[in-house]
């Protein structure tokens, strides 16, 4: 599973790290997300990492199924 | 626009007939007619809907806008609201809004946020000592939950003490929906006055605060705009205060009516996140703010919404729908409550939401933690509730002792 963020249309609402602090965090400026993890281990991170995706308001995180770790 | 029969008890806004459920019909409309029309108070047509998956889908989508100039744009209030000489956040669309937001989110991303924990633990610390020193019974929204979000906001602006009680009670005024709508303008006029003349001082005289940084960032990128910051700063207080104190006193009634989740998160305040966002689902206390006019003609739930028709997303059936919270009337702690509508959803999603819940641990932890022996000093049931067209679901008091 690879994960793509869209920092354009990102508004800085902070549910990823809410969420998924390991995966995501959150430019100090601007607000908008940072990948910390573009590949999170998938037992570990795999059902926090989806639920982030879900709850984001701007529809900016995007899973890309793929082997991944 | 086309004429619809609009039948009579199709009437917005439906009133709550028990603080712990939504509606009955909400249920009914959600189930049988999920987009439908309704009349509003000052006799305007307005398209309702009540699904969540419906009402997630159109506050993310930039075909409907927040602009409530357009025509078509549904209010609750008998005339249309007079237009505010101010920009404000709330009413703007992508893209302009969107990068006004982001010029404000540094005061609220999840790391700003926890630095301002110590903060927020030491004005409800003090609020609490005071609360155990003074007479038994203690009305805990008046001395509680009204002061304790003000003075965050109070101290996140700048706005200095001896101003705090005049700028609160205006502040009523202003949210008030049972003010007349030329106090309304009165006290808009009197706040945003105000907090210009401040934002001036600040120019010159900058603090560590909101107001003070934002004026410096402002300038730095060559378009500072005194007004825009009034706006800003009225909004957030309006979002940061009332809403806050209506949450809290019902969240601290239901600590009271569940003595079983209050020891859970007594003893275990990590579950204490999970128990703010039930109660933030289960109240869904700013339903009424929800509302869009369509930019374009755009089919919902089968029905066609036409351009320059307005809607209400009734956010309150939305965080009831079955679909998405089994058993929604439930008031259950352990539910996965966090994808809940009660801070909307799409780019107008609450600015403030890490500030409100890290504001809502903070409290019930403290209260749970300093007052362990809390009971109700009236019986439950007899407990008094504003109506949401008084501004905002909650409670009047909330007498407690122990």
């Amino acid at each position: 599973m690879e994960l793509v963020v869209d920092r354009e249309r990102c508004i800085g609402a902070g549910m990823c790290v809410l969420t998924a602090p390991d995966v995501f965090d959150q430019d100090d400026e601007d607000g908008k997300v940072l990948l910390l993890d573009p590949v999170p281990p998938r037992r570990a991170a795999g059902t926090a990492v989806r639920q982030a995706a879900h709850l984001c308001p701007m529809g900016a995180i995007t899973l890309v199924p793929g082997d991944g770790p | 626009m086309t004429e619809r029969a609009v039948p009579d008890d199709r009437t917005l806004p439906i009133p709550r007939t028990c603080p712990f459920s939504p509606p009955a019909q909400y249920a009914e409309l959600r189930e049988k007619e999920p987009v439908s029309r309704f009349r509003l108070p000052n006799k305007d047509e307005a398209w309702v809907l009540t699904r969540y998956a419906d009402i997630r889908a159109i506050l993310a989508d930039p075909r409907f806008s927040s602009d409530v100039r357009l025509p078509g744009y549904p209010f609750f209030t008998p005339e249309r609201p007079s237009e505010q000489p101010i920009q404000l956040l709330i009413h703007m669309d992508p893209p302009t809004h969107n990068e006004a937001r982001r010029r404000v989110i540094s005061e609220y991303t999840a790391k700003r946020t926890r630095d301002l924990r110590p903060r927020v633990q030491r004005i409800v610390d003090e609020r609490l000592d005071a609360i155990v020193r003074g007479p038994r019974p203690v009305d805990l929204v008046a001395e509680f939950a009204v002061p304790v979000p003000a003075l965050v906001m109070f101290e996140q602006l700048g706005i200095p003490r001896a101003d705090h009680q005049w700028f609160l009670s205006t502040n009523s005024l202003l949210i008030s929906g049972l003010t007349s709508e030329s106090e309304r303008d009165e006290a808009f006029g009197a706040l945003s006055g105000y907090l210009l003349d401040l934002i001036e001082k600040k120019e010159s005289d900058p603090g560590d605060d909101l107001l003070s940084r934002q004026i410096a960032k402002n300038k730095e990128s060559g378009d500072y705009d005194r007004s825009w910051l009034t706006g800003l700063a009225l909004l957030l207080f309006i979002g940061g205060s009332e809403n806050m104190a209506s949450m809290i006193s019902l969240g601290a009634m239901m600590l009271l009516r569940h003595p079983k989740e209050r020891a859970r998160i007594t003893a275990d305040p990590s579950l204490t996140p999970q128990l703010v966002e039930e109660m933030l689902r289960y109240f869904t206390i700013a339903e009424l703010t929800m509302t869009r006019v369509a930019t374009e003609d755009v089919e919902v739930g089968g029905k066609l919404i036409r351009a320059g028709e307005g809607l209400v997303a009734l956010t309150n059936a939305a965080n009831h729908d079955p679909e998405a919270f089994p058993e929604p009337d439930v008031f259950d702690i352990d539910r996965p409550a966090r994808s809940h509508l009660a801070f909307g959803f799409g780019p107008h999603q609450c600015l403030g939401q890490s500030l409100a819940r890290l504001e809502f641990q903070i409290v019930f932890d403290s209260l749970c933690a300093r007052i362990p022996e809390m009971e109700p000093a009236v019986p439950l049931e007899e407990l008094r509730y504003k109506s949401d067209d008084e501004g905002v679901f909650g409670l009047v008091e909330l007498p407690v002792t122990w």
